[in-house]
């Protein structure tokens, strides 16, 4: 399934993010004063507005909020099923990745599973997918 | 009334697949009928509204902008209104609404065309114009392959099953009771009749939904003329009072919030009018995916959240006799993907008492037609005074 994936246009808002992971690590947008996390990364907080913001490093881990097994292939390429899910993000108060759960099968997950990234490299993006833990 | 806004006159084209007719013509089409309806020509229209405007990336999505008909008519518009950033199909109509109570038109043509099964049969004509990377909201979905918003809705739809104990039996009822009423409706694109055992069977899109959970594309388009209530006396049709709106935006991305647009928009209508859920006599709620409607259900307070799946259960409350008849036109799993402007074409019909087969009994004065899914979201409170 990996050639089918569409990928980001990186731009200067999301570059830091579709990045991140070169060195293993998932980061957010943070507002430096408040501390509030930010996602879809924007150049000001919703919560004091201040311009004050930067990526920050999170654990890497979260928890499966919701999620789908997907059986249509939406392109000739695609294999399935797999699954997508809505990540909630440790360290990150509000802040949800729509991803996949890899590395297990598809009826192995369920909400509530904890899980831990796994970067997948495609060109010059690096994909935050999750794989459960424990 | 001055400030109040009617919807004076509703058309249809004819709903198909790989539809030939230009998709200009068919708006047209659409508009000669909803002129004829409310006794109206050309000449009285000073606005036009539409939902999401030309997209010529996309051009079956959305063959036919506002400029368009001005152009190719020689409209001469005082008031006029397009865009994918409105919140939601009927947002168009919304706008019109306020546009006439405000007096920037007297009445104004809103319309949605959709050429997506002719687009997809003739791409070399109608091609889609894919960018060679995504961007903008697409970013945060697209790369792991959740590029259909039925991805999107399943993910919403298992919370429910995992949390409220939704089943499949009772989502169901959604496009059985849709497939259902499309029976009744000549112009409806299915009219073969769905069992359960067919839709449990059926081959899972995205769990839990399945192939039947989901509308068809088709080619077609539906127009509604919304006129100033002082411009009533140029109008013959029964005037159907567009008692409220609403379009509630919180956070705009599909997986940033616990609640789709439709519960807020649903609370959201209520507070905008004196009339409450029990004086609804039909509802028409967006299906592009079953899940959707069962959230508006819940959303417009006409059960719990988590309860939708027990409110529907079995059918019988919103079938076509029932105590809230859902759909009765077959919806746009039933009838095509009409794409939202089917639910509020069809309370008009309703609320006139222009059923036919398909009428509801008694003597319904109040809909709700409602459309959008995830951050998306608008309704309609209509009323027949």
């Amino acid at each position: 399934m990996s050639s089918s994936r569409p990928l980001p246009r990186l731009d200067p808002d999301n570059r830091f993010f579709w990045t991140s992971g070169e060195d293993g690590k998932l980061r957010f947008l943070q507002c430096q004063d408040c501390k509030s996390f930010l996602h879809p990364p924007r150049p000001i907080c919703f919560n004091c507005l201040s311009e004050n913001v930067a990526p920050a490093v999170v654990p890497g881990t979260g928890v499966v909020d919701t999620f789908t097994v997907n059986h249509q292939k939406w392109s000739p390429n695609m294999e399935v099923p797999f699954v997508i899910a809505r990540v909630a993000i440790d360290g990150a108060p509000g802040v949800f990745l729509t991803t996949n759960i890899i590395d297990c099968p598809v009826d192995a997950v369920d909400i509530g599973d904890k899980v831990e990234v796994s970067f997948l490299q495609q060109d010059d993006v690096w994909l935050p997918l999750f794989k459960k833990v424990g | 009334m001055a400030a109040e806004a009617y919807i004076t006159g509703i058309g249809q084209s004819q709903v198909g697949q790989k539809l030939t007719r230009h998709p200009l013509l068919l708006t047209m089409d659409a508009a000669r009928e909803a002129l004829a309806d409310a006794g109206l020509t050309l000449a009285d229209i000073d606005g036009i509204s539409t939902y999401p405007g030309k997209m010529s990336g996309y051009l079956g999505f959305s063959p036919v902008g506002t400029e368009d008909l001005i152009d190719a008519l020689h409209l001469k518009v005082r008031w006029y209104n397009g865009g994918m950033e409105t919140s939601a199909q009927l947002g168009a109509i919304a706008t019109a609404a306020a546009a006439v109570k405000a007096g920037l038109a007297r009445h104004v043509l809103c319309f949605r065309t959709v050429y997506e099964a002719a687009a997809m049969a003739r791409p070399q004509d109608y091609p889609m114009n894919r960018a060679p990377r995504v961007d903008g909201g697409t970013q945060w979905t697209a790369p792991f392959n959740a590029t259909s918003a039925v991805t999107w809705v399943a993910q919403y739809a298992m919370r429910h099953v995992k949390k409220y104990g939704l089943k499949r039996e009772q989502l169901a009822q959604i496009s059985l009771t849709d497939r259902k009423n499309a029976l009744l409706n000549p112009r409806a694109l299915v009219r073969e009749p769905l069992t359960l055992e067919q839709y449990m069977e059926a081959r899972l899109i995205a769990e839990p939904m399945c192939l039947f959970d989901c509308d068809r594309f088709s080619d077609a388009s539906t127009v509604i003329i919304v006129s100033a209530g002082d411009a009533l006396g140029d109008v013959k049709a029964t005037p159907i009072r567009i008692a409220a709106a609403a379009y509630r935006s919180e956070r705009h991305s599909w997986d940033q919030t616990e609640f789709m647009a439709s519960y807020p928009t649903g609370a959201e209508l209520w507070k905008n009018t004196d009339y409450k859920p029990k004086d609804v006599d039909t509802v028409q709620l967006y299906d592009g995916f079953a899940f959707l409607t069962l959230t508006w259900l819940e959303g417009l307070g006409f059960c719990g959240v988590g309860e939708g799946g027990k409110f529907i259960e079995g059918g019988h409350r919103i079938a076509l006799d029932g105590e809230l008849p859902l759909n009765t036109f077959g919806g746009q799993i039933g009838a095509g993907r009409l794409h939202g402007f089917g639910f509020a074409h069809e309370s008009v019909v309703q609320l006139r008492g222009q059923g036919g087969e398909r009428q509801i009994k008694g003597d319904p004065k109040v809909a709700v037609a409602a459309s959008g899914g995830g951050p998306l979201a608008s309704a309609l409170l209509l009323a027949r005074d």
